[in-house]
């Protein structure tokens, strides 16, 4: 036999445009595979030039699935600039927003995206793996999740004006206050939220024994893991600082101030791929790979805060017997711990007199020629580096994406998927969607990851050493 | 009563216009009595399939791969609806024209890499000289603006081409919106 590469194109049920190819040598062995992110957009160029007041509404155009993520830390970029603190009532109604999106994006890759393999199967037929089918064969479970989107979706509407790309968080802190009646109103559907959310966290619970294998499987290796961390260890997505923790569970490095990022990631380019590498410097490329995201944070944070999250937690940890869970499939776990957090969280953060007061907003103007602003989006830690003159011109735009930070874990992932199920012999649908569904434990934002997306095509092609394709085969 | 058979694409978009679509919440499910859905991001199909009834295209053209697929879209479907900004002006995807692809791939990857600076040539598709909205390449039959298109205008446009009635799109959105 040649070698030969496996392409699966486009990646589905994931947020954004990707292929996979898995190399087979001469042996008949998968010996490498691969995510290719395939298309790229250059926000970092075309927002130099443009007035510091658009960045908010132009970053939040690198993606409509965590625009919330990129206005949150667009905005905390620039209250750097201006030198300003915006007041508690209008940090704690970012902290919502941020929390409601985490919500909805949360319940998007579990229900609408990833569930219809654990309701049917890694294996089931490939016209079945989706949200429309499970409208009909599980309607409570489908209406559930779109019921649990639209509520996160919904907040963001409310606090921020527009449920996708919203206009309400603004430099020095949030446009308006928040309504007595918005408040009860949202207050009044937290049970019956929380009551989804944990039906979710069961479901997944008694289906886990099903998927041992793919436990085992879609990424269980060890890595570092970055999650932004506040003094105490409690879990959070919008302040505290940078901490790397090994496969062991010893920090490395805590504490870390966001504006100095740059001392500890690196990042390198693939030439296969628009999405670059980023890697802990210290350690070096490739050996500085890490993950962020939903894992990454819980296992750092020592605990949630929140009592029903806290309780699910101590069921987490206990996975990882004292050291870090280091199982992609996981990720799901972490998430829906997660989705119970944020709803505790904002239920909490409602209830605070603070959070209602009508001094939602600080102004100043142009105090510094940098801000960094960094914040957890629901993929993972996100950055945003803008340099201005002092008419508030951008001169430079750095972007560092959530998604982006797990590049190499998500190649090492797909390559022990693929050499633990694919069979070279006897190519099935149900391997090639264990090898797409590792990728849906990252739940990536392509869209974001290389500030673009892209891409389309087809079937599976087989191509010889010099690329040349030598068969095709329709995926069925 | 026969369904409609519906394709659904985002090319280069935040993807902002297919949330917007799942934001019609549990209107999807009235949707979904009437339409199949046979392509789309959300649904495991490889392959752009034959007589597509109705095709919905989020986001602008900028790739040679972008290029390639709308025309197969248009051959393989009756209908080919853009939806938001991107798709039917550019947007924000064609902002990088005002530097061109060239200086924006040195931007990201000689610029702001610390290691390996090149472009990225092997596997990914090529950009194009200029991102275009989608009209430029193909006929498109129906526009519907905003950015992202809002829930509510996506679901009067499906339900009158279900129902064979007439809506005033300009009530429903606008672009920018
Ligand atoms: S029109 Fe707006 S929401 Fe739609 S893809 Fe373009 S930037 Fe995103």
């Amino acid at each position: 036999m040649q070698n030969r590469t496996i392409v699966i194109d486009p990646v589905t049920r994931i947020e954004g445009h990707a292929k996979i190819t898995i190399d087979i040598d001469k042996s008949d062995k998968v010996k490498d595979a691969k995510i290719h992110v395939t298309q790229y957009r250059g926000f970092e160029k075309f927002c130099e030039g443009r007035m510091y007041t658009e960045m908010p509404a132009l970053t939040a155009r690198t993606c409509g699935i965590c625009p919330v993520s990129h206005v949150i830390s667009a905005t905390k970029a620039i209250d750097e600039i201006l030198g300003v603190t915006p007041p508690k009532a209008g940090t704690n109604i970012r902290k919502i927003v941020n929390l409601a999106q985490l919500l909805q994006s949360h319940t998007l890759n579990f229900y609408h995206l990833s569930s219809p393999d654990f309701i049917y199967g890694f294996d089931a037929p490939k016209e079945d793996r989706n949200i429309f089918k499970m409208m009909q064969t599980h309607p409570e479970m489908a209406r559930d999740g779109i019921n649990l989107r639209a509520f996160g979706q919904k907040i963001i509407e409310d606090l921020a004006g527009k449920r996708i790309h919203p206009t309400g968080i603004i430099p020095g802190g949030a446009a308006h206050k928040i309504d007595e009646s918005t408040k009860e109103a949202i207050l009044e559907q937290i049970p019956a939220m929380l009551k989804i959310a944990q039906s979710a966290l069961e479901f997944f619970r008694d289906n886990l024994h099903k998927f041992q294998e793919e436990i085992d499987y879609l990424g269980a290796f060890p890595s570092l893991f970055m999650a932004l961390t506040n003094k105490e260890g409690t879990l959070e997505h919008y302040d505290g600082k940078l901490c790397f923790m090994d496969s062991e569970g010893n920090i490395l490095k805590d504490r870390i101030e966001p504006r100095d990022y740059k001392e500890f990631i690196g990042e390198t380019v693939e030439e296969d791929s628009y999405l670059k590498s980023p890697y802990y410097k210290p350690l070096g490329y490739p050996q500085g790979m890490y993950r962020v995201g939903a894992l990454a944070r819980l296992n750092i944070a020592k605990t949630c805060g929140t009592p029903l999250a806290d309780k699910e937690l101590k069921k987490f940890k206990a996975l990882g017997a004292g050291k870090p869970v280091l199982n992609t499939f996981y990720y799901h776990y972490a998430r829906l711990i997660e989705m119970v957090y944020a709803l505790e969280k904002i239920e909490e953060l409602l209830k605070s007199d603070e959070t209602m007061s009508a001094n939602v907003r600080s102004t100043s103007t142009v105090s510094y020629d940098k801000g960094v602003g960094c914040s957890e989006a629901p993929r993972g830690t996100l950055f945003h580096e803008y340099h201005v003159t002092k008419d508030g011109i951008i001169t430079a735009v750095n972007l560092i994406i959530a998604t982006g930070n797990n590049n190499l874990a998500m190649n090492a992932g797909v390559k022990q998927v693929a050499q633990k199920f694919v069979d070279t012999k006897n190519i099935t649908d149900g391997a090639l969607n264990r090898v797409e569904a590792v990728i849906r434990c990252f739940d990536p934002c392509l869209s974001c990851s290389t500030h673009a997306l892209g891409i389309v095509s087809s079937k599976i092609e087989i191509r010889d050493h010099n690329k040349k394709i030598i068969r095709v085969i329709e995926r069925s | 009563m026969k369904k409609i058979r519906l394709g659904t694409i985002w090319l280069d978009g935040c993807s902002g216009c297919h949330m917007s679509f799942l934001d019609m919440d549990e209107r999807l499910i009235e949707i979904a009595e009437y339409v199949d859905v046979v392509y789309s991001p959300y649904v495991d199909m490889k392959e752009f399939p034959e007589s597509v009834d109705l095709t919905i295209v989020e986001g602008a053209l900028s790739t040679d791969h972008d290029l390639r697929i709308i025309k197969k879209i248009r051959e393989n479907s009756k209908l080919i609806l853009a939806l938001g900004d991107c798709a039917i002006t550019g947007n924000v995807s064609a902002m990088k024209n005002l530097y061109g692809s060239e200086a924006v791939l040195q931007r990201g990857y000689f610029e702001l890499a610390d290691l390996n600076q090149k472009y990225p040539s092997k596997v990914v598709p090529t950009l194009l000289e200029s991102v275009i909205p989608l009209h430029e390449a193909v006929k498109v039959d129906y526009f519907l603006p905003g950015c992202p298109t809002p829930a509510d205008a996506i679901y009067e446009m499906l339900k009158s081409l279900i129902e064979g009635t007439e809506i005033k799109i300009h009530e429903l959105t606008r672009f920018g919106k």
